[in-house]
């Protein structure tokens, strides 16, 4: 077996040095109901081309998003990702260490951990920003839990420009702790009113931007609404890239802005993992959640970095903690922040208008197609649109010729018939003028 | 001694945080003009500059190796971390998760064109219940703790289901900090139960506090103290008898993988972290996975999304309506740690049922041999045998003036990472090492006989060196204090 | 003018019906370098035994018990912007708040000074 080193020679001798003649003496506490004599049933051990030959199966039953025009989003975005970062990321340093629990043997774990939250606060325009969370998703969660530490409040107002699942991770995560989760109604259409619900009960709002359905917006107002009630403005990030062209959350008043990493610097992944992002104002950093690196001096004065406000966490304040989390998404945030430094902020925002512009030509050749509406005024790089009949069907249709042609609406929302007809797509800098004409021309087939 | 950037040495090189290599004009991407575009941001768009740096693609690639050098990886050094388990990590499961056909695949793609990805995510779970004997998993978990929350959610939602309001839950003052936080996170009261002298559950003291308002004992099995609990049949029998369900934290389930069947534990619940027992990349912190393992009478309580087989194929179940269940919701965006998945069942088809269990049996044996060899020196804190870690207070040091600290710090400049120090809670001034299966004897014979050099020498009074340490770093221990007590948790620039 | 202590190593200096509480040099000693302190609001009702302020070092967090009941008076912001004077001056300048007793005849539960310092003699 290629990852065990001890020989049988080894074994016998240590064996002797541990005074017991067999292994299975070691496991004498175990009962013996419990015992497995035999080894399991399951396939024995197998040499790299042998796995590799079955993995390779499986991914072959794929249609990889390469290898199809590709306008699926909503929330996980496919970019082009500099062979650099794959690369750094898989220095044995990285890939293989643990949590920089030690820091004089982790420093280079606990500077990019610095870096990353440095970059994280600057593009959401906020004071200070965590060491990452499992998911945009989980991030929403943590976030609604803190705002009602910070305001001793215990309602919390979701908008229906919210992802669904970010919607309902918060909801079924605070399900038991005595909260309220309140969330409105799904909005293609953005006729929600959040304004006329923002009263004393709420801790906070949480909304999107870019939302679900692609809206931008402008939140200023709303979160002067919200400042003027000791409400929490929360905004969730699903497409980070948008920073590079759309006003950050943090100058338009957000208190905590939490969103997913992952298009920036790590593939799709069919999903996960993720990377959470959490950034709040200094003055609640002491109820945000997750691990901190923080700057000091070692004993010679030189500068480095340590994991800092420990007490925050449940590894000290165990029931106490702000959170439970403890192992987060390390190596993702390095992906990130390699990818973000390879940018700059020339590139950064210079594929932020990429993606734009590419919406903006996606979205005006589907306005021209028979049957259908395309129902934003404004948007990123993804928008909805309403198709003169379900949508579902018409993306299966579609996934048959080899087009991958954005998410119908109903995939999350079964039980909203006025749904139905609505799709989400998305066009990013991966996305050629070829690809848009192939699913220009297959949707005026499919819809005529 | 200079505290100013570039004082390199050697091979010890300065490296200045990236926001100080700001040099505009350079980018380390070429990207095309854009089409010309009227903007559709609705007057949303950015004003003024962000702040971020511009290097070009080598200054970039330099900072970041530069970075990797100044940190101890399971590839460089033995990093035997108590509690952590850090086995060798396979690199054949970084060349399969990045398949295209695996990596570059959309969680919102249509199922039929996701069928090998979904049929991946089943025959993990296939793997993981098999191996438990465990009918019932969730995939979904991000890591372990949000496995425990996972759990503990389930099963307040099978009480609720059940009419029943309990309120709390029993967990071992050895418990890892996570297992009181997630029963906190889920309602619950946290009860705690001493440990005996043997460093197990006091049985007679959890009797004692059980009751019909106790929703779960947590358990963790292995224990933090790298030992079996020998009662746990009859902790089992315990809480089932008032009703309650039994959770196993199986963070240490790495040492009895393929020698114990979970099942006949009488384990209701637990959670599985992969980036532990199934060799899947720490990553400096994660991304781990934390798949939960449930019995039938839980499973229905379980969040979404679940996958299933039927004789069309693979389907994902996203929404509980018309399926009969009554999930406690969802917990993660999408549908669990996929690029997780294919590194762990990499590794578990290349150790098949035989390695796996001959790992487990391994683990233990490096285990014991470290125990064994170092028992006269150090002060172990139990009797043997142990399972895969063997734990040492400091009784050793005492009247040393060495501290716990001083001897992990003292490790690195030997050339090893330090055991997990101050943990579990339960002994003072803790020495935690897990060896895993990933060390000859060769490497632990070096290791003993520098933990036995380090031992007599602190006996022997050389404090000073001790409080000294780490030396030979890329930097000496740092404030901690200060980094509390003004905390800078982020890059500004100079103020002109 | 008395000061009393309780087993949990807080203390309280009564003048009349005021009390100005704080922590004992064995607490601060305890904890380490102190990072942080949180403080009640002004006005807080606390009751004998009740958590009324904690304190953190970098590896530990612990909880101030207010060893009186009673309503918060004033708190000592010096102590919040300077954490280390805790451990400079525990039973002196790093006062955490005063408090209005609102039943003065907790007191009698209380250890004196010599009390308190024999109970701490028995923990070594």
């Amino acid at each position: 077996m290629r990852y065990l080193p001890l020989t049988e020679a080894d074994r016998q001798t240590m064996l002797a040095a541990i005074g017991v003649a067999k292994v299975d003496d070691l496991f004498a506490d175990v009962p013996a109901a419990a015992r497995r004599e035999a080894p399991v049933d399951l396939p024995f051990s197998a040499g790299e081309m042998d796995v590799e030959r079955r993995l390779s199966a499986l991914a072959e039953k794929n249609l990889p998003a390469g290898r199809a025009p590709f306008f699926i989003g909503a929330g996980a975005y496919r970019h082009h990702v500099p062979a650099a970062v794959d690369a750094l990321i898989q220095r044995g340093e990285f890939l293989t260490s643990y949590t920089p629990y030690q820091p004089e043997v982790s420093q280079g774990t606990l500077q990019y951990l610095y870096e990353f939250q440095t970059q994280v606060a600057l593009i959401t325009g906020m004071d200070v920003a965590n060491a990452s969370m499992y998911d945009g998703a989980t991030a929403t969660a943590e976030a609604a839990a803190m705002a009602c530490r910070v305001t001793k409040r215990k309602t919390i107002l979701l908008s229906g420009n919210l992802h669904p699942h970010y919607r309902s991770v918060t909801a079924t995560s605070l399900q038991y702790s005595g909260l309220v989760v309140e969330a409105l109604d799904p909005d293609p259409l953005d006729v929600e009113d959040l304004l006329g619900r923002i009263g004393p009960d709420i801790a906070c709002v949480v909304v999107q931007n870019p939302g679900f359905f692609g809206r931008v917006k402008d939140l200023s107002a709303l979160a002067a609404a919200c400042h003027a009630e000791g409400v929490l403005l929360v905004v969730a990030v699903t497409e980070p890239v948008s920073l590079g062209l759309i006003a950050p959350p943090g100058a338009m008043g957000a208190d905590i802005v939490v969103g997913e990493g992952q298009s920036i610097g790590n593939g799709l992944n069919f999903g996960g993992p993720g990377l959470g992002l959490f950034a709040t104002a200094e003055k609640y950093l002491r109820q945000m959640p997750g691990r901190l690196a923080g700057q000091t001096v070692d004993v010679d004065g030189r500068r480095g970095w340590v994991l800092t406000l420990s007490t925050r966490e449940q590894h000290i304040r165990r029931e106490k903690a702000t959170s439970n989390i403890c192992t987060n998404s390390g190596l993702c945030a390095l992906a990130f922040t390699i990818h973000l430094s390879l940018l700059g902020e020339t590139g950064f925002r210079r594929l932020a208008e990429i993606n734009h512009a590419k919406a903006v030509t996606l979205a005006d050749k589907l306005r021209r197609v028979k049957g259908i509406r395309v129902l934003n005024q404004t948007f990123f790089n993804e928008f909805s649109v309403l198709l003169p009949k379900s949508a579902a069907p018409v993306v299966e249709t579609l996934a048959g010729r080899g087009i991958l042609a954005g998410v119908p609406a109903s995939r999350f929302y079964p039980s909203y018939p006025e749904l139905d007809e609505v799709l989400l797509l998305t066009a990013t800098e991966t996305t050629t003028e070829d690809e848009m004409d192939r699913l220009v021309q297959a949707l005026s087939e499919v819809l005529s | 001694m200079s505290g100013d950037i570039g004082a390199s040495r050697g091979m010890f090189l300065e490296e200045p945080l990236i926001f100080e290599q700001d040099t505009p004009g350079r980018c380390g991407v070429d990207l095309p003009e854009p089409e010309p575009f009227d903007d559709r941001l609705g007057g949303a768009r950015r004003q003024g500059a962000i702040g971020l740096p511009d290097l070009s693609e080598p200054a970039v690639v330099r900072h970041y190796t530069r970075l990797s050098q100044k940190n101890f990886g399971i590839d460089t050094v033995f990093y035997p971390l108590g509690s952590c388990t850090m086995k060798h990590n396979p690199r054949l499961g970084e060349k399969m998760a990045r398949l295209p056909g695996l990596s570059d695949i959309h969680p919102f793609q249509p199922e039929s064109t996701v069928q090998g990805a979904l049929e991946l995510i089943d025959l993990t779970a296939h793997w993981l219940k098999t191996l438990t004997g465990m009918p019932a998993i969730v995939m979904s978990p991000a890591a372990g703790a949000h496995g425990e929350f996972c759990g503990l959610m389930t099963i307040r939602t099978a009480l609720e289901d059940r009419g029943e309001r309990r309120t709390r839950v029993l967990v071992p003052e050895s418990a890892h900090g996570t297992n009181p936080a997630s029963a906190a996170a889920c309602g619950f009261a946290v009860d705690a139960i001493p440990a005996t002298a043997e460093g197990r559950v006091d049985l007679a003291a959890l009797k004692a506090k059980l009751g019909l308002d106790v929703a779960a004992v947590m358990l963790t099995n292995p224990n933090t103290c790298g030992l079996f609990e020998r009662d746990i049949l009859e902790i089992a029998e315990a809480i089932h008898a008032v009703g309650g369900y039994f959770y196993c934290d199986g963070a240490n389930y790495n040492a009895i993988v393929g020698r114990v069947r979970i099942v006949d534990l009488g384990i209701d619940v637990m959670h599985i972290n992969l980036h532990k027992t199934f060799s899947t990349p720490h990553g400096g912190g994660g991304p781990g996975a934390g798949p939960t393992v449930l019995s039938a009478a839980l499973a229905p309580f379980a969040p979404l999304p679940a996958v299933v087989h039927d004789d069309k194929g693979f389907r994902l179940i996203e929404h509980a309506a018309g399926s009969g269940a009554k999930p406690c919701g969802r917990i993660k965006g999408y549908h669990g740690q996929f690029g997780v998945f294919v590194r762990a069942l990499s590794y578990m088809m290349s150790m098949g049922a035989d390695g796996l269990r001959q790992a487990s049996s391994d683990a233990v044996l490096n285990a014991n041999y470290l125990l064994a060899e170092l028992s006269d020196e150090l002060s172990p804190s139990f009797a043997g045998p142990c399972m895969h870690e063997a734990l040492f207070d400091d009784r050793f040091l005492k009247d040393s003036g060495v501290t716990t600290l001083d001897f992990a710090k003292a490790l690195i400049d030997e050339g090893f990472h330090p055991m997990t120090m101050y943990f579990p809670l339960v002994v003072h001034g803790a020495l935690l090492m897990e060896p895993t299966e990933t060390e000859g004897k060769n490497t632990l014979d070096q290791f003993i006989a520098v933990v036995r050099d380090l031992a007599r020498r602190a006996k022997a009074g050389e404090s000073e060196a001790f409080k000294a340490a780490p030396v030979h770093t890329p930097r000496r221990r740092l404030d901690e204090t200060a980094a509390a007590r003004t905390p800078i948790l982020r890059w500004r620039p100079v103020e002109a | 003018m008395s000061t009393y202590f309780t087993k949990e190593h807080e203390w309280v200096r009564v003048t009349g019906t005021e009390g100005v509480v704080g922590i004992t040099d064995y607490a601060q000693h305890a904890l380490g370098d102190v990072v942080f302190v949180e403080l009640p609001e002004v006005g807080k009702l606390l009751t004998k035994g009740g958590e009324a302020a904690v304190v953190e070092s970098v590896k530990a967090a612990s909880e101030v018990f207010s060893p009186v009941s009673g309503e918060v008076l004033t708190i000592n912001a010096t102590v919040v912007d300077q954490p280390a004077l805790i451990n400079d001056s525990p039973e002196d300048g790093a006062w955490f708040f005063s408090v209005r007793l609102t039943n003065p005849a907790e007191l009698d539960g209380l250890m004196d000074r010599a009390a308190y310092d024999a109970f701490v003699k028995s923990l070594e």
